[in-house]
């Protein structure tokens, strides 16, 4: 006597058997009529009380998904044998590989009908271009409608500059006026030919420190405390200090040097104690 | 010239145009298409088109999208349809040449189109080649059956079965060809 384990685990195998064979008929491999549904039907009764389990019953109702597949299957073999387009496929591939070519070929030619096109344009379709045309909206305009997302630049006031802590709450110029006498200082200290690396200046043990330091120099120029000497070549900006500020800033075009502080160059100059 | 009859010229002439001159990728016009181009009674334009069409050897073939109805298509069945202008009769083995195909490149297609009909719309791309093989040089086969894919008469799945394509059903009449195969007297292997 078996076991109620051993017994599920034989529906089981059954049931798998089953798919497999309902897979053959429908992948065309097997006629479905080696099928016989009444057998199949009796086998999957037979096990239909013992399942309890979620994955039993998803296998059983595969089954029988699978059934109705095949059974349908079989409807269209016995409607298309019933067919007068259905011949015995021996047959007809017995003469196929009989037939000589010329008469493949009349035979064929009695039951083709080939398609007749023509790809060339129309007068309808070049008038319908050129309405496209006229009301196709020009690459500028159309360009327009998806514009690059801008970063708005707004003029920062002294309150929000000493807010953000990049100014002190200080007179300006005052500030301004300490800060060139220490740029004079490092000069003397450090410099060579009265101008120093602009990072020695600058650099400062934070980031935060270092933007503001910038801040500041870019004052010192624009008022003509200090002036900036760029070689491109060696990829160094020094930063000469003025004795006296001149009294006018005229004269000279100006022109604006756009020097980026980011973290990763002063992190560079620290490791490196230059830029 | 009655308005009635000038209007279903007009009608006629729009769809000429519109079946003689490829539209899409696949050539035809399905039945939508024509409604939206003629109106509701394109049935009825389509049918005169066809009828002038007879004088010039050719034919309005309407393929449904299933199997033919065995009565008058409903108007949603007609929709569905595709509509191509074929040729009514037939063509002689020396015309086939004028429209480009060399005759040994056809006798494959009608034996490919053959089989797979034969093995009821379905057959292994291998099995088709084998046929082809024992008639056709074999460095062609290949490049033969490709054509016929890339043409629309054959699709093939991923399994490398072939089918039968748009361009079958649209230009062969399937149940002719198997009749008159079949009535092929047959001659002895060599």
């Amino acid at each position: 006597m078996q076991s109620k384990k051993e017994q599920k685990k034989i529906g089981r195998e059954k049931l798998q058997h089953i798919i497999e064979m309902c897979m053959s008929v429908e992948s065309r491999t097997m006629e479905p009529f080696l099928l016989n549904v009444d057998d199949v039907i009796k086998v999957i009764k037979e096990y239909f009380p013992q399942w309890k389990q979620p994955e039993d019953l998803c296998l059983d109702a595969e089954t029988i998904h699978h059934l109705a597949s095949v059974i349908k299957l079989q409807s269209e073999w016995i409607k298309n044998r019933s067919t007068s387009l259905y011949t015995d496929p021996f047959l007809l591939e017995e003469k196929l590989t009989q037939i000589k070519e010329e008469e493949m070929i009349d035979t064929f030619l009695k039951a083709w009908h080939p398609i007749i096109e023509l790809e060339q344009i129309s007068l309808h379709s070049l008038a319908e271009s050129i309405r496209y045309w006229e009301t196709l909206i020009p690459l500028k305009e159309r360009w327009k409608e998806f514009p690059a997302p801008e970063i708005e630049t707004m003029r920062a006031s002294r309150e929000e500059l000493i807010k953000q802590k990049i100014l002190m709450d200080k007179a300006f110029s005052e500030e301004l006026e300490n800060f060139w006498q220490e740029l004079k200082k490092k000069v003397e200290e450090k410099g060579e030919g009265q101008k120093i690396l602009y990072w020695d200046f600058v650099g400062a043990e934070t980031h935060e420190e270092t933007v503001q330091r910038a801040f500041m120099t870019s004052f010192l120029v624009t008022y003509g405390y200090a002036t900036l000497e760029i070689r491109p070549l060696e990829e160094k900006i020094f930063i000469r200090a003025y004795k006296k500020p001149p009294a006018k800033t005229g004269g000279k075009q100006q022109i604006s040097i756009p020097i980026a502080i980011t973290h990763d160059d002063w992190q560079r100059w620290k490791r490196g104690g230059e830029k | 010239m009655s308005k009635r009859k000038a209007y279903y010229t007009s009608k006629v002439k729009r769809a000429t145009h519109m079946l003689f001159y490829r539209r899409h990728k696949k050539p035809g016009v399905k039945g939508w298409e024509l409604r939206k181009g003629l109106g509701s009674d394109y049935p009825k334009v389509i049918s005169i088109l066809d009828d002038y069409l007879k004088t010039l050897d050719l034919q309005v073939k309407t393929v449904f999208e299933e199997e033919k109805p065995s009565e008058k298509p409903t108007l949603e069945e007609l929709d569905k349809a595709r509509f191509y202008i074929t040729l009514r009769g037939e063509l002689t083995p020396k015309e086939t040449k004028m429209i480009g195909w060399r005759i040994d490149d056809l006798a494959g297609l009608a034996i490919t189109i053959a089989y797979v009909i034969s093995k009821k719309g379905k057959a292994p791309r291998k099995e088709v080649e084998e046929l082809l093989s024992e008639k056709l040089l074999g460095w062609k086969v290949g490049l033969n059956v490709d054509r016929y894919i890339r043409y629309g008469y054959l699709t093939q799945d991923e399994n490398g079965q072939l089918y039968l394509d748009w361009r079958t059903r649209a230009e062969v009449d399937q149940k002719a060809l198997i009749d008159l195969l079949l009535k092929t007297g047959t001659r002895p292997a060599a």
